[in-house]
């Protein structure tokens, strides 16, 4: 097998931005792994339309969006593997995966970016003891039976969980004949984007039942009900609330959680609040030379948002790769592997580096980056959170330590949206004693 | 005066949008971030639309459907017409993203186009 100088895992649109964007960077030597026969990721079962509007200024479709970045990767010549399954990845950077071609192959890369996207929560959300009818998916798997497979589920549907993938999918069966009898949320309030609840429930009448849930399925061997009923706010149901719907199919859609097992198993220290890595300025995990983009770092609602940070750790892996090869050649020659490149990449000047913890608190879940080395960030740096609950008319505020120095007022920030602010490198240049940057949500 | 409250969908932001209408017509907009959330309001106060995506039959094709969408916006209330049409149509292999396999669905006088490529069999 040949060596590679970075190799990506994960060929969805977090993978083909970060090759795209290291090719462009200088890099000639980039492999793609993909463990489906395709490239583009989760996008190909998105059909619907939606996608792109900040990087093509256009509404593309999933399979569109992805074949932009398909299209670049082919044009650029980039190569990459099909129906090959990473299966480890090795502090040291050693890449080992498996397909029919090549069996069992090593490549040790100079640099890897995790690419490997997200999966959908599991059943355990629907939080009922026994047997469990046919008629039961996860709105992902329905989503590939009727949009790839062209295969219909069932005729009558109810829905728990009002993430994306639900709503859509609540509109797609809905067009394509069956009769979607509700949309049961436990949550005071939708997971889901605003212009999904405008588009694929409002628009066919289909009820959002928040602070509901299911209690009851019904059917031996096939789905035949469900009962639902509402919730109080210790998340029980309500006596005397519970209302039967006769259905055939289930659809649980219940939100994604990052992939990462390759992650863990090779050391890489992990937020508990995403379950994704944690990750510096340059996207760059705990392992140098390790990178993570899309929704293995944290589940993007925005794919848009997921090419431009992919786009960010495919350059800067470019610049470890260079920065590595550099030491080495300072350092005499013969040394690319291993331990020189693990001291290379700026973490050898992390002694007198000026690095700025970051925080989230007072209703803000996380931050990606979680530490900002100032010496190495860009002159703009994109700082990406969360918010724990529904907020109308508060105010994001950033504090450089004690300092308040941002205070922006949102008409509403939900969990289900991703928030941003924008720090600038010379702002924090000039504050060489600052420790740590907090994100809050506040009232006034 | 009647007061409307609407979320645009004009982009994933979702701005939530308050239109104003006066003698049936929309005289005021606010809440919106970019000059589409203006338009939009103005539209769906009055004539809303929307793109239809679903997929279509392939006949020897190395995948059974395609994927397609309605080249523009359809008026809202003929969603369930272009559903029927593209249901009952299909197309042969191969297929290159932004071919038109449907012309004019259902009386609309738009049409329907790929949004993936498929290669023959
Ligand atoms: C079921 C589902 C539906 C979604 N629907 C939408 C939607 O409608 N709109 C939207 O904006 N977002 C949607 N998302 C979120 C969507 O995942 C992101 O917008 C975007 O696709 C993320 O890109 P990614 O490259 O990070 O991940 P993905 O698109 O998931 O790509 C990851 C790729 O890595 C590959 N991979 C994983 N592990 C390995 C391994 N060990 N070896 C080799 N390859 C591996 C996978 O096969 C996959 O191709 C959906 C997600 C899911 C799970
Ligand atoms: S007003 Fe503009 S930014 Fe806001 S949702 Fe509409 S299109 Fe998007």
């Amino acid at each position: 097998m040949k060596n590679y100088d970075i190799v990506i895992v994960g060929g969805g649109p977090a993978g083909l931005a970060a090759a795209v964007s290291a090719k462009k960077a200088g890099c000639d030597s980039i492999l793609i792994l993909e463990r489906d026969t395709e490239l583009g990721g989760i996008l190909n079962q998105c059909i619907h339309n939606g996608f792109g509007l900040h990087t093509f200024k256009e509404e593309l479709t999933g399979p569109e969006y992805a074949y932009r970045f398909i299209q670049q990767v082919l044009d650029l010549g980039i190569e990459y593997k099909l129906g090959t399954m990473v299966m480890d990845v090795a502090p040291d950077k050693t890449v080992t995966a498996m397909n029919r071609e090549d069996g069992m192959f090593t490549i040790p890369a100079k640099a890897v970016i995790l690419a490997m996207g997200c999966r959908e929560r599991p059943r355990g959300a629907l939080n009922i003891p026994g047997f469990r009818p046919a008629g039961i998916f996860s709105a992902g798997t329905a989503q590939r039976l009727v949009n790839i497979e062209g295969y219909m589920p069932g005729k009558e549907v109810v829905i728990l969980g009002s993430g994306d993938i639900g709503l859509i999918m609540a509109r797609r069966m809905t067009l394509e004949g069956a009769k979607v009898k509700c949309v049961a949320e436990l949550m005071p309030y939708s997971g889901g984007l605003k212009r999904n609840i405008v588009q694929c429930l409002d628009d066919f009448g289909i009820p959002l039942k928040l602070s509901h849930t299911v209690i009851d399925i019904e059917g031996k061997e096939h789905l035949t009900a469900v009962t639902i009923a509402e919730v109080g706010p210790d998340r029980k149901p309500v006596p005397g609330t519970e209302e039967r719907y006769t259905c055939d199919t289930l659809l649980l859609s219940c939100g994604l959680i990052p992939e990462n097992e390759l992650s863990r198993a090779a050391g890489v220290e992990m937020n508990p609040v995403t379950s994704g890595p944690i990750v510096n300025e340059s996207l760059e995990t705990n392992i140098p030379g390790v990178f993570a983009c899309g929704n293995v770092l944290h589940v993007h609602d925005l794919v848009d948002y997921v090419s431009e940070e992919a786009t960010r750790a495919g350059e800067n892996a470019v610049k470890y790769v260079n920065g590595a090869e550099a030491e080495a050649g300072a350092a005499g020659g013969n040394a690319t592997t291993g331990a020189a490149q693990a001291e290379a990449g700026g973490n050898a000047e992390a002694g007198r580096a000026h690095v700025i913890a970051l925080a989230a608190t007072d209703g803000a879940r996380y931050t990606v980056p979680s530490t900002i080395n100032v010496d190495r960030m860009s002159d703009l740096l994109t700082v990406r959170f969360r918010v724990g609950d529904v907020y109308k008319n508060s105010f994001v505020s950033v504090y450089f330590d004690d300092e308040r120095v941002m205070h922006n007022q949102k008409r509403i920030m939900s969990p289900g949206e991703m928030e941003q602010i924008v720090l600038r490198k010379a702002q924090l240049a000039e504050r060489p004693l600052l420790k740590t940057i907090t994100v809050k949500i506040e009232n006034e | 005066m009647e007061k409307r409250e609407l979320t645009c969908i004009g982009c994933p932001m979702g701005c939530m949008l308050t239109a104003i209408i006066e003698n049936g017509e929309v005289t005021f907009v606010e809440g919106n971030t970019c000059p589409k959330g203006d338009i939009y309001a103005r539209k769906e106060v009055v004539n809303p639309t929307r793109i239809v995506t679903s997929t279509m039959c392939v006949v020897g094709g190395e995948k059974e459907r395609v994927s397609v969408k309605t080249a523009s916006d359809i008026p809202k209330d003929k969603i369930f017409d272009v559903m029927r049409d593209i249901d009952a149509a299909s197309v042969s292999a191969p297929v290159s993203i932004g071919d038109v396999v449907l012309a004019d669905v259902a009386g609309t006088g738009v049409d329907v186009v790929a949004t993936r490529n498929i290669h023959c069999r």
